[in-house]
């Protein structure tokens, strides 16, 4: 059987009250993929991953979801989802990291289903894959920055997602982090072949962990792989952004790292 | 006391209503202050004293509707008024809380127009407002009983969809969840407690016993079952300690479960710190 792609914009565009954000978007994620979604600030990024996860919907154009039409697509427990650091979460919510990490299962279980003991062990293995194991009865509003990212990812992976979409989730985070937080991403890339989509602006960090790039400034400039990405000329890519963009150069040493 | 309540059926009612309320106010209080909702409650409620007001104006009008229990149309009121916050908030996206003044003085707009048709405040409503240990009667409490069945199999039955929703809502439609219908039974759900509770604690003072014992327990509760653990705990001492005070003192039991829940707030807050310094 052909693999359908995870996720095929066909010709999407989004507008917000009178503002064009989104124009003729075309887009496909295979099964694997690893995607650093890259753009300037207000490129419509964080919009695009909306549109994707069912948040918004697109004024005109095609999503589909494993080959589904999205509006119709039940399965969104096989999406994974981390958002922005302290963009929807209180952080004095009264809640136990494992608390927390179950609650990603919510979709999975079903309506009027209730938690299972068995369950519990799979969050418990969420925590051990992104190295909390140790937090798991820590109020959540104790941990730092960092730290509750990761619970946040274990939250996302015990549904055991095929695909995790990430929105610039190391905003926030000191240096020494991201890097352990970016291989800890590679590794579930490539142990578990789960697909990745991530929108960051770490190009340099993240750069030897990605399979693929697309560049978003409200349509896509470019995407391919990421070694193609990596000859792109920088003027290119100024034209496209409307500023002048750090370009990333990596040697192979670095790479095989 | 005990002797008391065993002879008489009000207080019996009184009671056991209290005992019922203490229970699920400060249960569904837990989530509504962790979703920021607790103006809300304050909202609902005085959309419900329009609902009472009015029942009473008309059972003093129309002799036919004399034994009218003003609760049903408490609870008539409380409900659309729920209803009516969720579509202005919906309307008002970006100025979300105009929502609650907008029910709020509605509420009690019409609740003055009903209290100065019904020629002024009765002692019926001085306990509506206030709450009251002798008015409650065994209607109120199989209303009451009522309530906590349907509310109870509510939280029962969407415990982990309410945590989701309440911990993280975007995460929540991201994942498929009916969102949209969860919070609206959840709305429902608030104005039927409130309107459980008045009879007790008084419109005016519901929404503190769906607030203050949750103040208190998540303070020093560790994780979401402990802070639904303490708010209960706290909330049923504050009650019964209240009523038990109300009857003895001839007060008016709303005012005495409220000062003793702030009271056990302020012992919890005061004890944290000691146990901190402590600590530290």
């Amino acid at each position: 059987m052909a693999q359908l792609p995870l996720i095929e914009l066909k010709s999407v565009s989004f507008q917000y009250d009178y503002t064009q954000v989104l124009t003729n978007i075309s887009l496909k994620v295979e099964q694997g993929d690893f995607l650093a979604l890259l753009g300037p600030n207000g490129s419509g990024k964080s919009t695009l991953l909306k549109l994707i996860l069912g948040l918004m919907k697109s004024t005109s154009g095609q999503i589909e979801l494993f080959g589904q039409p999205a509006n119709t697509f039940k399965h969104r427990e096989w999406i994974g989802y981390v958002s922005q650091k302290s963009n929807s979460f209180n952080s004095g919510f009264p809640a136990t990291v494992k608390e927390v990490v179950a609650s990603g299962l919510t979709k999975k279980i079903g309506l009027f289903k209730r938690h299972l003991a068995s369950q519990n062990s799979k969050v418990i293995q969420a925590l051990r894959d992104v190295g909390m194991d140790g937090f798991a009865d820590r109020n959540i509003g104790e941990l730092s920055g960092g730290q509750q990212q990761r619970v946040f990812i274990a939250r996302a992976l015990v549904a055991e997602p095929k695909l995790l979409i990430l929105d610039e989730p190391t905003v926030g985070i000191d240096h020494e982090n991201v890097q352990s937080f970016y291989d800890m991403l590679a590794s579930l890339n490539e142990d578990h072949q789960m697909t990745m989509i991530l929108v960051t602006h770490d190009v340099d960090t993240v750069s030897n962990r990605i399979s693929h790039v697309a560049c978003l400034n409200q349509t896509i400039h470019f995407h391919g792989f990421k070694n193609d990405y990596d000859s792109l000329s920088a003027d290119q890519l100024n034209a496209w952004y409307g500023h002048v963009v750090r370009k990333i150069h990596h040697t192979k040493e670095e790479k095989t790292q | 006391m005990i002797s008391s309540i065993l002879h008489y059926e009000f207080l019996q009612n009184a009671f056991l209503s209290g005992i019922i309320i203490g229970i699920i106010a400060p249960l569904l209080g837990v989530f509504i202050v962790v979703r920021r909702l607790s103006l809300i409650a304050d909202a609902l409620s005085h959309v419900t004293l329009a609902g009472i007001a009015g029942s009473l104006y008309l059972s003093q009008t129309f002799t036919g509707l004399a034994l009218l229990n003003p609760l049903y149309l408490g609870i008539v009121a409380s409900v659309s008024g729920s209803v009516l916050i969720e579509r202005l908030r919906r309307l008002y996206k970006h100025y979300e809380e105009l929502a609650i003044p907008i029910i709020m003085s509605g509420g009690i707009g019409i609740s003055a127009i009903f209290i100065s048709l019904a020629k002024g405040f009765s002692t019926d409503l001085f306990s509506y407002l206030f709450g009251s240990v002798s008015a409650v009667s065994r209607q109120d409490l199989f209303i009451v009983v009522a309530i906590a069945v349907l509310v109870l199999a509510f939280i029962y039955l969407f415990y982990k969809e309410l945590f989701v929703l309440s911990f993280d809502d975007e995460y929540a439609k991201a994942s498929g969840l009916p969102a949209k219908w969860i919070h609206l039974l959840f709305m429902i759900i608030t104005a039927l407690v409130i309107a459980a509770s008045m009879r007790i604690v008084g419109i005016l003072l519901v929404s503190s016993l769906m607030t203050l014992p949750v103040a208190a327990s998540i303070r020093i509760a560790k994780g979401f079952k402990q802070a639904i653990l303490y708010a209960i705990v706290f909330g049923e001492a504050a009650v019964i300690a209240g009523l038990v005070s109300a009857f003895y003192l001839d007060l008016a039991p709303g005012g005495t479960i409220v000062v003793i829940s702030i009271l056990i707030l302020l012992v919890v807050i005061i004890g944290k710190k000691i146990s901190m310094s402590v600590r530290a």
